[in-house]
């Protein structure tokens, strides 16, 4: 490249020292003033963009009926026994406190359960349990048999053996300030204390939808205060063992933190609210930041030991290393960049920041970094440079064992290709945080003894004003309730055909054999008539029946089940109301379960589009850096190797891909480049400039670059392997899938690049000879 | 009416305005049986009412009931609400005898099943047919049924208002509190402001559209209620009110029900 420009640069560089340093330190200053701006969000449905399908169609439910986000209290007597007068009593108190809860618009259990029969002539509409304490024996059996044999019940509020009940409320956030969902899950916990506390027979259990909500918050807040600082003093560690140079060390330190401070402080500006995810970008900047610096310092004081000044040293390093500095950037924040792809905002959020951040770190570093070393005092012993003798020997063996490593390397990638198939899609999103939240905790017992955590949801048209009398219409309904019950992982469904039969049973003096669907129309809509006039606050039938009375909700409760599970059993249900209920009948399912098992699909089409758009254009970079159409093609085996190892190697290990997992491609593409672009430019650099042979090229790019890139995969892997520390699922396994890349990376770069060269450089060579 | 509460009603009336001995709670009352009794002395009246329904998907849905009222010395008033529209309740009728203490009586005539069925709930603070009002907010709004107490006098709608606040004595309500904004002259209520039970707004009820029917009661043709919470909505169009149409206690009864049309 041009080195004149580069030497006047270094030499700049040292003249505006003590301008580019309170410069730097303002420029800082200003980016992190936004800081101030940055919440974390407290809501799942920023992981959806605004005008996601499903996430629309579920808007579309929750605003014809009412939202379903909950907070549920489940309650476990420790005798085993929900129905005794102590336990009821307590329940009922529950239900009673839970209506202060903030933003609560319902509150159902067994004790408020809208309990109703025939007294004469008299349709009776009570709270299934009213003071408790003065129940008779015969009252409590007779309670839990109601309870039992009600289908809006059991298995979502009492379980069939007595033993734990629900109290669940609905919550409706107005989703104006990013403070609602701390306040409502703190005012449930500290309900939870107190009625733990006032009595210790019982155990109380916490989930739903405010709890996961709050978890994403929690997470990314204890991400960010955990993990940071934890790999502050990794880096610190292998900086100082490797460098050894206190000011050294100190400068990166500081970039690292301006470049931090720039990407979040920038953030703030743009009014980004943070995430789980984009939580993660001060680790990767911090990452990605600290081997710009690496690459500048090696040379400084490589060529200081090798008896140049300091101010000399400080020119030649920029010399070097400004270019790759810059073009490792640029590709790193290209391949970022290129989760804009995302159809989940936090992913592009991320994605954003890093990118930000990668540049302020190149600014920084080949601004403040030679900046302050000319300031700062500068020690070096001087020793033989016998230090790199090791990474040439290492050089000699790749060469001398070419063809082996070749052909191994060739035989391993192909295997490692053929176990990419295993990947199978899944997304759990109640697993996506581990044992260390107590919600995941509590979440998991309530899944494995009361109900299911996901749900799917339909809005079933009737195709008329007031056609959810028709009998026809509840015919199908429970149909279609059977149908559904009978599919192994369902746990309960709610229609409104129950309440429909129980009417019909209560109007006809509860004789059992009228437990059916009304046979008329206008009986049907005179019965609900009857009983939402006889129905409590906030008990109505509102949350299940549309205004014009033409739709219904109906709601299935599913066990933990896979992604791919659920999403075919919405199929099949779409199926059988196609083939067996009326056209206005038919209904995608909505839910948060179906919006992260779809998102993670689209994602993984978008992503793969990001992908290549993102390669394409760092094989263009590469071709122009390089100036060779054929070394930049060659460029894109080491870029994309790693991939194929990586996913198979996924395959191999874990099979589940998800969200997060979609994104590692381009994110890891970005990283793993730089070191096909280092070594790359230093093979070019010994071909062309020095006119050495293939192989004595590859023996000069190791010993140019073979230590810095050791030295930075295994800073990045650090860093990445930090990741997978966090209790957030998705965390975990993108540090854990991009530190298998890294390694992947490095082992395409030293063993399969240069053999590659190798062999094709012969190639042509025979070529030309012929 | 009852007497008692009228006499005092009259007496705290007419010591109302500068008395500054007055406790915001006494002069809460006062507005409240000022009110009361600026009511009385209608007799009875019919009137149809449209109700729209709408919510935060954009929905909109219709029923429409015809309503007579009768006006009772003592007690509350008793009513008839017959169903009109959707169509399949078409018919049904619910008579409704309100209560200054305890819960209201009520029954409702189901033409498809040819019976009447009491509606044997304590507990009827639910939704009116799916609307934004609740039943407690369209029954006959008696004196006894709350506490009272003033907050201050402000100019709402160019019209000067006393704004007081009512505390249901119904132990099932689904409100804590109604803020409500009341004419000073006229004594029309032009708006209330729902709380529920953990004291947050749940919605507001504007009425609009008043006339003058027999030279001395004003009464609202449009109420608009809006969930602050749900997003959902209901406007209700009362028209064709007639008054001292001769009805009598025989036209509310069990066995009336069926009868009317």
């Amino acid at each position: 490249m041009n080195t004149n420009l580069n030497n006047g640069f270094g030499s700049w560089v040292i003249r505006f020292r003590w301008l580019i340093v309170p410069a730097t330190l303002f420029l800082v200053f200003a980016a992190a003033s936004g800081g101030r701006f940055l919440g974390f969000s407290t809501d799942y449905r920023v992981f959806f963009s605004e005008n996601n399908p499903q996430l629309l169609a579920f808007e579309a439910l929750q605003n014809t009926y009412t939202k379903n986000d909950n907070v549920m209290f489940a309650i476990e007597p420790k005798d085993g026994k929900v129905f005794t007068r102590k336990t009821l009593a307590i329940i009922e108190e529950i239900t009673a406190a839970s209506w202060k809860i903030p933003h609560s618009i319902r509150v159902d259990s067994v004790t408020n359960f809208q309990y109703t029969w025939a007294d004469g002539d008299d349709l009776v509409v009570q709270d299934l349990v009213e003071n408790a304490p003065s129940f008779t024996d015969a009252q409590l059996k007779k309670v839990q048999a109601v309870a039992l044999a009600e289908p809006l019940l059991l298995n979502r509020l009492i379980t069939r053996k007595s033993n734990i009940t629900g109290v669940n409320v609905t919550i409706n956030r107005p989703q104006k300030t990013i403070t609602e969902t701390p306040e409502v899950a703190a005012f449930a916990r500290e309900m939870k204390d107190k009625f733990q506390k006032k009595y210790p027979d019982i155990t109380i259990y916490l989930t739903g939808v405010i709890f996961m909500d709050n978890a994403f918050n929690e997470a990314g807040e204890g991400d960010m205060k955990s993990l940071v600082p934890f790999m502050y003093g990794i880096v610190l560690i292998i900086m100082a063992l490797s460098l050894r140079t206190f000011w050294g060390t100190l400068t990166t330190i500081l970039i690292m933190a301006f470049s931090i401070l720039t990407g979040m402080g920038l953030a703030g500006w743009s009014g980004i609210l943070l995430t789980p995810i984009s939580a993660n970008a001060p680790t990767i900047i911090l990452t990605l930041a600290v081997a710009d610096s690496i690459h500048i310092l090696v040379t400084l004081f490589y060529e200081v030991r090798h008896g140049k000044t300091k101010y000399e040293a400080i020119q030649e390093s920029l010399r070097v290393n400004h270019q790759p500095i810059f073009i490792t950037s640029l590709t790193t924040a290209i391949g970022f960049l290129s989760l804009n792809f995302s159809d989940s905002p936090p992913f592009r959020d991320l994605g954003n920041i890093v990118a930000v951040g990668v540049m302020a770190a190149y600014v920084y570093s080949v601004f403040f970094l030679p900046a302050m070393m000319a300031i700062l005092p500068l020690r070096v012993k001087k020793v033989s440079s016998s230090q790199n003798i090791w990474i040439d020997t290492f050089g000699d063996w790749v060469i001398h064992n070419r063809n082996l490593l070749f052909w191994g390397m060739i035989i391993i990638i192909t295997f490692l290709s053929i176990q990419i198939p295993r990947n199978i899609i899944d997304e759990k999103f109640n697993e996506y945080f581990d044992t260390r939240y107590q919600f995941r905790i509590d979440n998991d017992y309530v899944e494995e003894h009361l109900t299911g955590f996901e749900s799917i949801e339909y809005s079933l048209s009737a195709g008329e004003s007031g056609g959810i009398s028709n009998p026809a219409y509840l015919k199908k309904l429970d149909e279609f309730a059977d149908w559904y019950r009978k599919q192994p992982g369902v746990m309960y469904v709610g229609t409104l055909t129950d309440t429909m039969k129980r009417l019909n049973k209560n109007m006809h003096g509860d004789d059992e054999s009228f437990y059916r669907l009304p046979e008329e129309r206008d009986l049907s809509a005179q019965y609900l008539l009857l009983y939402e006039l006889s129905l409590p606050f906030g008990l109505d039938l509102n949350n299940q029946i549309n205004i014009d009375k033409s739709s219904t909700r109906f709601t299935a409760i599913l066990e933990s089940v896979s992604t791919d599970y659920a999403l075919n059993l919405e199929k099949s249900a779409q199926k059988w109301l196609k083939e067996n209920a009326p056209p206005e009948m038919a209904s995608h399912g909505a839910s948060p379960l179906i919006m992260f098992s779809h998102i993670a699909m689209r994602n993984i089409d978008s992503m793969m589009v990001g992908t290549i758009l993102a390669l394409l254009i760092i094989s263009a970079i590469l071709v122009g850096v390089l100036r060779s159409f054929k070394l930049g093609l060659i460029s894109t085996i080491p870029n994309l190797v790693p991939m194929f190892m990586t996913f198979g190697i996924w395959g191999w290990l874990v099979g589940e891909i998800g969200l997060a997992v979609s994104v590692v491609a381009p994110v890891a593409l970005g990283i793993i480049v730089d070191d096909t672009v280092h070594f790359l430019s230093k093979f070019r650099r010994a071909r062309v400039e020095l006119g050495k042979t293939t192989e004595e090229a590859v023996r000069y790019s190791f010993h140019t670059v073979g230590t810095a890139l050791l030295l930075t995969s295994i800073i990045l892997v650090c860093g990445f392997l930090v990741l997978t520390f966090s209790g957030f699922r998705m965390n975990a396994q993108l540090g854990f899938m991009t530190t298998i890349s890294i390694i992947c990376a490095l082992l395409a770069d030293f063993l399969f690049l240069p053999t590659l060269l190798m062999k094709l450089d012969r190639l042509s060579t025979k070529k030309q000879v012929t | 009416m009852n007497h008692i509460f009228f006499i005092l009603g009259i007496a705290l009336f007419l010591n109302a305005s500068p008395s500054s001995a007055e406790t915001p709670e006494e002069k809460g009352l006062a507005i409240a049986l000022e009110d009361d009794k600026r009511d009385n002395g209608y007799q009875d009246f019919t009137a149809n009412l449209l109700m729209i329904l709408k919510n935060r998907q954009g929905e909109e849905s219709s029923r429409s009931i015809k309503n007579k009222t009768l006006e009772v010395e003592g007690d509350g008033d008793k009513s008839l609400s017959i169903f009109d529209k959707p169509r399949d309740v078409k018919g049904t009728t619910l008579l409704n005898f309100t209560h200054k203490v305890g819960t209201d009586d009520q029954w409702l005539y189901l033409p498809a099943l040819k019976r009447v069925k009491r509606i044997s709930s304590s507990n009827k603070s639910g939704s009116f047919m799916g609307s934004e009002f609740a039943y407690e907010d369209v029954t006959s709004q008696e004196v006894e049924k709350y506490t009272y107490k003033w907050i201050r006098d402000e100019e709402y709608q160019g019209e000067k208002c006393f704004v007081f606040e009512r505390y249901p004595v119904y132990k099932n309500s689904g409100y804590t509190r109604q803020v409500i904004w009341l004419d000073q002259k006229d004594y029309k209520i032009l708006r209330i402001e729902f709380y529920d039970r953990k004291n947050s707004s749940l919605k507001t009820l504007t009425q609009t559209d008043f006339k003058l029917y027999l030279g001395k009661y004003w009464y609202p043709h449009k109420m608009f209620m809006e969930n602050h919470q749900t997003g959902k909505s209901t406007l209700l169009t009362w028209s064709d009110y007639e008054f001292r149409t001769g009805l009598s206690d025989k036209d509310f009864n069990k066995n009336s029900l069926k009868r009317t049309r």
